[in-house]
């Protein structure tokens, strides 16, 4: 079965979403992406939508659980590269991607994760500067 | 109002609903929506065809393409004969749902669409044809 490949980037995981996804894909990507958490310590996770022509709620829901099962995991999720036609339909179609922290394109994405991971202080002895 | 190109096509699986989502960007495309419009579109296209698929145990989409004056339009058609829905405006209701998704699937649609309209009753299956005009 067809996978999106993730790849880690010192504590952070990046994701490049640049198939139209079906549902089970979609699904995938969130468990996928749950368990290499866990597996690498990552701190970040950056998903890249910018070749998604759409985002239907299906889509949307899994961008917020991603974001949701992250924190959970304490690891942050920025969603970069929205494009402006998909900005405007999700506004219209009435989902709140509540959670989602995003960005406009890789660059910004990444400066925000560092942020957000050196904003949430340092736990008990076990992370890099 | 004239029908200048039609075509039906059968809505089964996930990747159907993928192959509906690019069917009615093409549409879109022929009928000049710019490139808001065509997201909407195909986004409203994307949560019914799957409605369809989830809800209605499958079914099709006929996809007509329309020209009113000088108008251009698409309308498509979404049909199931799965088991209908008994309270259309409870299914209406935004984050309303029988499933285990956020209930935006006809609400959604609705207000990415330019016209509306649905049908259904209990065992009968159901019927929601949308509409954009350029």
């Amino acid at each position: 079965m067809e996978t999106i490949p993730i790849l880690r980037v010192q504590d952070c995981l990046l994701v490049s979403i640049q198939v139209d996804m079906h549902d089970r894909l979609a699904a995938a990507l969130q468990d996928d992406l749950t368990n290499k958490i866990v597996e690498t310590h990552a701190r970040g996770v950056m998903i890249d939508i910018s070749a998604l022509e759409i985002v239907d709620s299906f889509m949307g829901r899994m961008l917020n659980n991603i974001a949701a099962a992250a924190r959970l995991l304490d690891a942050v999720t920025v969603v970069v590269g929205m494009r402006p036609a998909v900005a405007i339909t999700l506004v219209e179609l009435g989902l709140t991607m509540t959670g989602v922290r995003t960005a406009l394109n890789v660059d910004r994405g990444l400066a925000l994760i560092r942020r957000l991971i050196d904003d949430s202080g340092a736990p008990f002895g076990d992370r890099q500067a | 109002m004239a029908i200048v190109k039609h075509e039906v096509v059968d809505i089964r699986s996930s990747d159907d609903v993928v192959r509906v989502r690019q069917l009615v960007r093409g549409w879109s495309l022929e009928c000049g929506f710019s490139l808001v419009d065509q997201t909407k579109i195909v986004t409203a296209a994307s949560e019914l065809a799957r409605n369809t698929l989830l809800h209605g145990g499958g079914g099709n989409l006929s996809l007509d393409r329309l020209e009113d004056g000088g108008r251009r339009g698409l309308r498509l058609t979404f049909s199931d004969r799965g088991p209908g829905i008994a309270d259309i405006d409870r299914a209406m209701q935004e984050g309303y749902t029988t499933g285990n998704g956020l209930g935006l699937g006809l609400s959604g649609a609705k207000r990415l669409s330019n016209d509306f309209a649905i049908r259904s009753a209990p065992g009968d299956g159901t019927t929601v044809t949308i509409a954009r005009w350029k």
